[in-house]
């Protein structure tokens, strides 16, 4: 268990610039353009800021606060709290993908795996932590750095509003952070097993390769999808396209979003939420995260068959690190 | 209790071979190595020394037997490596550890390791804790190397090409380190290296390995019993030419004759008596490998 503590800090270390500083600078970002927003709306008046704001509802937010709708503003600052970890968790999709095709390549690449196996490590412990780094520690950081920049938002809005002659804290309390913390967190587990395929295939690619697990990891999908598509056209028997590309191609690469097993329609709905601005239906997003409503998901047979897949495609990445040593590069 | 050990073989090997394609990098050799020797492993490229080297650390798949440290390399490559350590060729660290890392996680996951050992080691260096490989140079690369590899108290240590590509300055301390700092009897070291004239004063044990065979393995020793060298003047070479030299070659006007087997009294006739260096003697032994 030492070893593994070790194994999962080592990838830290080295990949600390995309499990940290990416998120960071992120929600950075974000901070900084709605502080511009707000400045621009005080300065040049109301109603021009709805881009500028970029993503964070935030002419919305402040008419409920200044006409002292405080229910609907609490949720709205729930919403804001999701969307928060929905743009980390964009952030982490592009980062989990390099990090998972490179995790047991590069050091072939670099040779650096000779040094790796001089030391009592065993293949399985190694392709675990990286399993690990990639299902819990990455999103775990990047949930704390969104939660840092939650509070830091509640800090924009209580100056703001200080500085309208409006008291935050009856806004703040009619929101519920601790609430959506807990939920958001517990979320964590459930993205975890939903991208188990994922995770080992883009890791098999990865200690497979001799060069580039790039276009393996998304040939093969894209070329099963293209073949089926053939044999569908020749009138032979052959999977529903639909089910082809979304169930199986599509999750062997993008089931590391988090949160990509919601509901469909939960999702598109807080995306109009997001994109309109129009109705901010908080409590309807907060019900979608509703540990009942989350964990449902494993009533699912599409959850079960991936966990059954990724637990395969892992055991067949173990079995190759032990055997796959150089590359070609 | 067992004060005094016998030498116990640390590798034995019976009919390893290994194949890639058609072609036998490997071909059915048989190797023993005891404990507390210093062995040279000296071929020519592609004669199968990596491969070896490969198959003792349980890093490459292999046909016939072989143990090492009475486990087997193939599957119990992480218990292995409790006893095995190995530095193949520089550069091999990875190019974004800092050194505070690297002494960190192999004294987390090495329950041989001595950080104290390390850190001594270290001091020595002009190497810092915050300094990251990648700005290192190819010799301070191997002074982290080196000082992480001593500080393991391994009874095997597999060293390929450990010096390539670094200054005289830095191969001359690291052989130096390795034989004052490192090595006892209860110690046994494998190299390969092409720079055979730096090793030759440390080794005990020579193999030659060519086409995937042993070509020689004997004791350091045993090889100056049986090479022996003999300068001699012209006028006598064709009687020196009729005693079956494996090798000749000319210097200052005189030829120096190689001579596997016999005995020195004959040859002390002919002319002055030579130990014959390791190149010289892989020189003779592995005539027309490229031809």
């Amino acid at each position: 268990m030492n070893t593994f503590k070790w194994l999962v800090k080592r990838e830290y270390w080295e990949h600390r610039g995309g499990f940290m500083w990416t998120p960071f600078w992120v929600t950075t970002a974000v901070l900084i353009l709605t502080i511009l927003g707000i400045t621009w709306t005080e300065v040049a008046g109301r109603r021009v800021t709805s881009h500028l704001s970029f993503g964070i509802p935030w002419d919305q937010l402040s008419a409920q606060i200044s006409s002292g709708d405080l229910v609907q503003a609490g949720q709205g600052l729930d919403v804001i709290y999701v969307m928060f970890n929905l743009m980390v968790c964009v952030s982490l999709f592009f980062v989990l993908f390099f990090y998972l095709l490179g995790a047991l390549y590069d050091d072939r690449k670099d040779r650096s795996v000779l040094f790796w196996k001089s030391l009592p490590v065993s293949d399985t412990a190694t392709v675990l932590s990286k399993v690990a780094t990639a299902a819990v520690l990455a999103p775990l950081i990047a949930f704390a750095i969104a939660t840092v920049a939650y509070v830091g938002f509640l800090l924009v809005v209580s100056i703001w509003a200080s500085l309208h002659g409006i008291n935050p804290l009856p806004v703040i309390a009619n929101s519920n952070p601790f609430g959506m913390f807990w939920r958001l967190l517990l979320t964590v587990p459930v993205n975890a097993l939903w991208a188990l395929p994922a995770l080992g295939w883009l890791l098999l690619c990865s200690a497979f390769a001799r060069s580039k697990p790039f276009l393996w990891a998304v040939l093969i999908p894209l070329l099963a999808v293209i073949l089926n598509g053939w044999v569908s056209a020749m009138g032979l028997p052959s999977f529903s396209s639909k089910f082809l590309s979304n169930d199986v191609a599509g999750r062997m690469i993008f089931s590391i979003i988090p949160g990509s097993w919601i509901d469909k329609s939960d999702v598109v709905r807080v995306g109009e939420m997001a994109s309109s601005g129009s109705s901010l239906d908080g409590a309807r997003l907060v019900n979608a995260l509703n540990p009942s409503h989350v964990y449902a998901v494993f009533a699912q047979p599409a959850m079960w068959i991936g966990i059954a897949a990724g637990v395969v495609m892992i055991a067949a990445t173990i079995w190759m690190r032990r055997r796959r040593i150089e590359s070609s590069v | 209790m067992n004060a005094v050990t016998q030498p116990q073989a640390v590798v034995q090997a019976t009919n390893l071979s290994k194949h890639y394609g058609k072609t036998a990098a490997l071909d059915g050799i048989d190797l023993t190595i005891e404990e507390g020797r210093i062995v040279g492993l000296i071929g020519p490229n592609g004669a199968g020394k990596t491969t070896a080297l490969k198959a003792i650390l349980g890093l490459a798949e292999f046909e016939g037997k072989l143990s090492v440290l009475g486990l087997d390399p193939r599957n119990q490559r992480t218990e292995l490596m409790k006893q095995v350590c190995f530095i193949a060729d520089v550069a091999v660290l990875p190019r974004w550890i800092k050194v505070r890392e690297a002494v960190d996680f192999v004294a987390g996951v090495h329950p041989r390791f001595s950080r104290e050992k390390c850190m001594a080691f270290l001091a020595r260096t002009k190497l810092n804790p915050a300094l990251r490989v990648r700005e290192m140079s190819k010799g301070m690369i191997v002074q982290l190397h080196l000082a992480l590899v001593m500080a393991i108290d391994a009874k095997l240590l597999v060293l390929d090409e450990p010096t390539l590509g670094l200054d005289i300055l830095y191969r001359k301390t690291f052989y130096e380190t390795l034989l004052n700092d490192y090595f006892d009897e209860q110690k046994t070291i494998i190299v390969t290296t092409h720079q055979v004239e730096e090793i030759e004063h440390i080794l005990t044990d020579l193999i030659f390995i060519r086409d995937g065979k042993i070509a020689l393995s004997a004791s350091m020793d045993a090889i100056a019993e049986r090479y022996i060298e003999v300068m001699v003047s012209p006028e006598r070479a064709d009687a020196a030419r009729a005693m079956n030299p494996i090798n000749e070659r000319q210097i200052f006007g005189k030829s120096i004759f190689l001579f596997d087997g016999v005995p020195r009294a004959t040859l002390a006739e002919f002319g002055e008596l030579r130990k014959p260096s390791i190149s010289d003697l892989f020189v003779a032994t592995m005539k027309g490998t490229y031809a």
